[in-house]
């Protein structure tokens, strides 16, 4: 059983359909006890960092996900938040990866095919592949995201993803997971991503 | 580099597909479910299902739709058609959605963009502009699908909507929608070039030339359109392939 932890960062509800579509069953829970016990956490996420965080301190799930043994994905702000220090509202983050959460720059629009606009709205590239998560995807291979912050690039960057500058794809962690992008939107290459996050031993 | 989006929408009224659709290997063309499949199955970057239900009653069916398409999707999709209070969209995002279309209900009260934003964040708000460029040789937002003249210019609703938090721009032209002649390049791009958001292009795609027209030189972020996929007079595949040396675009 997976556990998809509930909280006040929806788009819950596409995760655990793509879960389904691979043939296998979640819950979603803010139950400390369900969590725990679950083979595998999915912690998901789209807002903003500052409510979000006050909402996990506050049901002290924040200490829970911390200290979780199996293998945890951590999926968009779910990302942000298993970081240090997220720029969005100054928030203090769980610090699983040390690693800062900036906003994009946006760059002035000009005529050209180089225009960057925040949020990155779309499909882009993921590469460098440095986990178990992204076996069996071509390389690179297209996935879509939607933000405004990211992870810069570190010791834990799994996937590296260019836009504006390089940034952190997808981070890991010992039994610690995460993507910046939505592979429970990402077509067939999100559907492999969450098969091997599945597969994990 | 982000790719640019190939979007098909899909009219719905009473939960079903409307306009005629000729594909033979879907079993029922009347379930947009079916036809979503294939095309994301094609190709498609996203898709947009646009209500044209009359009554609020039978908006219901829209949900259960919603709930569907997100159980057999694997794409991001857009839901719009009368679209007016944050609880129609709070119910469609729980359900699945990954954004909503606002339009008229939006222009005629402002808010409405505003407290969307900020219930659910800007990248879920796509703000929906039908224009018409008048005999004065400016752009004009029209109400109500096309029925109700404005005197806004479209760049300054645009502009208005974003300060607002509208994440996206989806950009109807009227002098080109049906025509199958190009998307309209000037409008597009002046919003294109000037706001610091998404904007996707709709109406008068008739060949792929017209896709690579509206990316290249219009700069467009994404590019809609409706009957030349329902026909199957372009392709997904095809086109994507076609547009493969000129843009950044999925394989």
């Amino acid at each position: 059983m997976i556990a998809i932890i509930k909280y006040n960062a929806g788009n819950v509800q596409s995760v655990q359909y793509a879960l389904q579509r691979l043939g296998v069953q979640s819950v979603v829970t803010d139950d400390a006890a369900v969590i725990t016990s679950a083979d595998k956490v999915v912690f998901p996420g789209v807002g903003h960092a500052a409510p979000a965080m006050q909402y996990l301190k506050e049901r002290q799930l924040d200490k829970l996900i911390v200290s979780l043994q199996q293998p945890v994905l951590g999926i968009c702000l779910g990302l942000q938040l298993m970081c240090t220090h997220s720029e969005e509202g100054d928030t203090a983050c769980l610090g699983i990866f040390d690693e800062q959460v900036r906003r994009f720059n946006p760059e002035p629009v000009q005529g050209g095919n180089t225009v960057f606009k925040v949020p990155q709205i779309g499909w882009n590239t993921i590469y460098d592949y440095a986990s178990v998560l992204f076996s069996n995807l071509p390389n690179p291979a297209y996935v879509y995201a939607v933000h405004s912050y990211y992870a810069a690039l570190g010791s834990d960057t799994a996937a590296t993803t260019n836009y504006i500058q390089p940034y952190s794809a997808a981070l890991q962690k010992n039994n610690f997971y995460a993507v910046q992008f939505h592979p429970e939107k990402s077509g067939a290459a999100g559907e492999t991503i969450l098969k091997n996050f599945i597969s994990i031993k | 580099m982000l790719c640019k989006r190939i979007i098909p929408c899909l009219d719905i009224k009473d939960g079903r597909t409307v306009k005629g659709i000729n594909f033979e290997s879907i079993r029922d063309a009347g379930d947009p479910v079916e036809l979503a499949k294939l095309y994301s199955e094609q190709g498609a970057d996203e898709l947009v299902f646009l209500d044209i239900t009359a009554t609020v009653e039978k908006r219901k069916t829209l949900v259960e739709l919603v709930k569907r398409i997100a159980a057999n999707i694997n794409i991001p999709f857009t839901v719009g058609g009368g679209i007016s209070a944050v609880e129609n969209v709070e119910e469609l995002l729980q359900n699945g959605a990954d954004k909503v279309s606002v339009n008229t209900a939006a222009f005629k009260n402002p808010q409405l963009v505003q407290d969307l934003s900020n219930a659910f964040g800007s990248q879920c708000v796509v703000l929906a502009i039908d224009t018409k460029k008048e005999a004065d040789g400016n752009w004009y937002v029209y109400l109500s699908g096309g029925r109700t003249k404005t005197d806004t210019l479209t760049i300054d609703w645009a502009r208005q909507a974003v300060a607002l938090g509208a994440g996206e721009i989806l950009l109807t032209s009227m002098n080109n929608d049906g025509t199958k002649a190009g998307f309209a390049l000037d409008i597009t791009g002046q919003l294109a070039n000037s706001l610091p958001v998404p904007v996707i292009a709709s109406g008068g795609a008739g060949t792929m030339q017209h896709f690579k027209d509206v990316f290249e030189q219009a700069n467009a972020d994404a590019a809609l359109a409706a009957s030349i996929f329902h026909y199957k007079e372009i392709g997904i595949p095809d086109l994507k392939k076609y547009l493969q040396p000129f843009v950044t675009i999925r394989r």
